[in-house]
C-alpha cells in the first residue's frame, strides 16, 4: 500500500511548488476508513500537514482548511471533487476537527503559524480562508484576522455540504450549521465504543467463568459450563444494552440521563432473561444478576456521554454524581451476592 | 433533536447583552441553534441545548459571552477522577466520529 497514493502532482505557485491531491478515494483509502471505525493500528492515519492543490487553482481560489486527520482530509478533498480550490492542513497530531479543537491543537495558533509559514498571502489575492464551524471551537476568528489579515469564514459542519455552501455565496443553511446525532452516526460508533473497552469486555465474562466452577465442595468443571454459560449469556446482554442498543435507540428511551437508559433496556430484556431461567432460580441469585447486569448496561450507557454530540460537561458531571455510585453499589452488591449463592 | 436532549438548567453559559454588538458570529458558530439575533442583539434561546463547546465564547469578538467549556464525557471525567485533574478526553485518533470523543 502506498501511504500517499493521493498525491498525484506538483503545482507551481509564487511561494514555490505545491503537490496536487485528488479527490477520488483509492481502495487503500477505503480500507482505512474502515480501519478507522475499528481502531486497527491506529496511528498509522496521519497525513502529512502542509499545504495542497485540488484541480488546478490560482490565486482566486478559495482556501479550506483541514485537519490531518487522515478521515477528515479524506472526506474534505471527495467534497472538493470538480472544484479548483487550496487546501491547508494543520498539524493536529492526526486527531479530527472537533476533537483536536477541543484539545486546542486546532487553533487560532497553529492556523495563524501555518498561514505564514505557507505564504499564503503570496499564493492568493484574497484574504478569505474556509475553516469548516467545528473548528469554531479552537479558531477564534477576530483573532486570526488580527494577526495574520485574513477572514475566518466558517464553512458547514460536514464536508458533503461544502458545494452548496459556495454554490450559495459562502452562506451555510441553519441545517448545514446543526449537529445532528442521526441514526447513521450513531451506528458508526458503535465499534468504536466497544474496540475502546475490548479487554475489560472479555475479562469480566472470563472471571465469571472461573468462578461459576466454584460451590462449597470444591470445584467442579461440569459446574463452571453450565452456570458459566448461563452467565456468558447473561453478560453479553448487559454488553448489548449498553452498548448497542442503547445509542440505536438513544432518542426513544424515555430518560435524559444515560445512565438510566441503559439501566432501563437492560431490566426489560433482564426479565426475560429471568423468565428463561438464566438467572438461576434462588433469590439471591436473581436479584444479584439484575444488579450486575444492570450496573453494566448502565456504565457502558453512560460512556456514550462522550460521543453523542449534545451532552455538556456540567450535565454529565451531574449525571455521573449519582449514577457512578449507584453503579458500582450494584456491582459489589451483585458479585457478592452472587458468590455467596455459590456456597449455600 | 427532539429525543436528543440532556439534562435541564445545568449548563453554564452566559450572556452580557450590554457588550453584544449584534454580529452574529455565535449564531454562525453554534451546532445547536442555542442563540438567536433580535433587534441587534443577541439572545440565549435554547440554552438545554448548549452542550458547552465554547466556540461562541472564542469567537464573540466583543467579548459577551462566557461559558466554562469542556467535553462532556463520562470517560474523560472518569480520566480527571483518576489523575487528580481537569476532565480529559483521551480520544485518541481511532476516534471518527464527526464529533468528539
Ligand atoms: S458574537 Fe458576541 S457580539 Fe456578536 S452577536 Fe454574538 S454575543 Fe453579540
Ligand atoms: S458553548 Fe457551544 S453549544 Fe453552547 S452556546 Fe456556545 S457554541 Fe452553542
Amino acid at each position: 500500500m502506498n501511504k500517499k497514493d493521493y498525491i498525484i502532482g506538483k503545482i507551481d505557485t509564487a511561494a514555490g511548488k505545491v503537490p496536487v491531491i485528488s479527490t477520488v478515494w483509492s481502495n487503500s483509502d477505503l480500507i482505512s476508513t474502515i480501519k478507522v471505525r475499528w481502531a486497527i493500528g491506529r496511528m498509522n492515519y496521519k497525513v502529512k500537514q502542509g499545504f495542497y492543490a485540488i484541480g488546478t487553482p490560482d490565486e482566486n481560489s478559495d482556501i479550506f482548511v483541514s485537519a490531518n486527520f487522515k478521515l477528515s482530509f479524506d472526506h474534505l478533498r471527495k467534497a472538493l471533487h470538480d472544484m479548483n480550490a487550496w487546501v491547508l492542513v494543520l498539524d493536529t497530531k492526526g486527531i479530527n476537527v472537533w476533537c483536536a479543537a477541543g484539545k486546542g491543537t486546532f487553533g487560532t495558533k497553529e492556523l495563524t503559524y501555518r498561514i505564514k509559514a505557507h505564504e499564503l498571502d503570496k499564493i492568493v489575492n484574497h484574504k478569505n480562508i474556509i475553516v469548516p464551524q467545528l473548528g469554531a471551537v479552537g479558531v477564534s476568528a477576530h483573532e486570526v484576522k488580527s494577526k495574520t489579515g485574513f477572514r475566518v469564514i466558517y464553512g458547514p459542519v460536514r464536508a458533503s455540504d461544502i458545494n452548496a455552501f459556495v454554490n450559495a455565496g459562502y452562506k451555510a443553511t441553519p441545517e448545514m450549521r446543526k449537529v445532528s446525532f442521526p441514526l447513521k452516526e450513531r451506528m458508526k460508533l458503535i465499534p468504536v465504543e466497544l474496540s475502546y473497552g475490548k479487554y475489560y469486555l472479555l475479562f469480566i465474562p472470563a472471571l465469571f467463568f472461573i468462578l461459576s466452577g466454584i460451590n462449597s465442595k470444591g470445584y467442579s468443571v461440569d459446574l463452571a459450563w453450565t452456570t458459566g454459560g448461563k452467565a456468558f449469556v447473561n453478560l453479553f446482554t448487559a454488553y448489548l444494552c449498553g452498548s448497542v442498543l442503547t445509542p440505536i435507540l438513544l432518542p426513544w428511551i424515555p430518560f435524559k440521563r444515560f445512565s438510566l437508559k441503559g439501566l432501563s433496556i437492560v431490566w426489560v430484556l433482564s426479565i426475560l432473561l429471568f423468565y428463561f431461567n438464566f438467572f438461576g432460580n434462588t433469590i439471591t441469585e436473581i436479584i444479584s444478576w439484575f444488579l450486575i447486569t444492570g450496573s453494566i448496561s448502565s456504565f457502558l450507557a453512560m460512556n456514550y456521554t462522550g460521543t453523542s454530540t449534545f451532552t455538556s460537561l456540567s450535565g454529565v458531571q451531574k449525571e455521573m454524581k449519582t449514577a457512578l455510585p449507584m453503579q458500582i453499589g450494584f456491582a459489589a452488591l451483585g458479585l457478592i451476592g452472587w458468590i455467596i449463592k455459590r456456597f449455600i | 433533536m427532539n429525543g436528543l436532549t440532556y439534562l435541564k438548567n445545568v449548563v453554564t453559559l452566559s450572556l452580557d447583552i450590554q457588550k453584544c454588538n449584534g454580529c452574529k458570529m455565535c449564531t454562525i458558530v453554534c451546532p445547536h441553534e442555542v442563540f438567536i439575533i433580535k433587534d441587534k442583539k443577541a439572545f440565549i434561546d435554547k440554552k438545554d441545548l448548549c452542550m458547552e463547546c465554547g466556540a461562541c465564547e472564542k469567537n464573540c469578538p466583543q467579548v459577551a459571552i462566557s461559558v466554562k467549556s469542556g467535553v462532556g464525557c463520562a470517560a474523560g471525567i472518569i480520566n480527571g477522577i483518576l489523575r487528580g485533574t481537569e476532565p480529559s478526553c483521551d480520544c485518541s485518533s481511532s476516534n471518527a466520529k464527526s464529533g468528539c470523543c
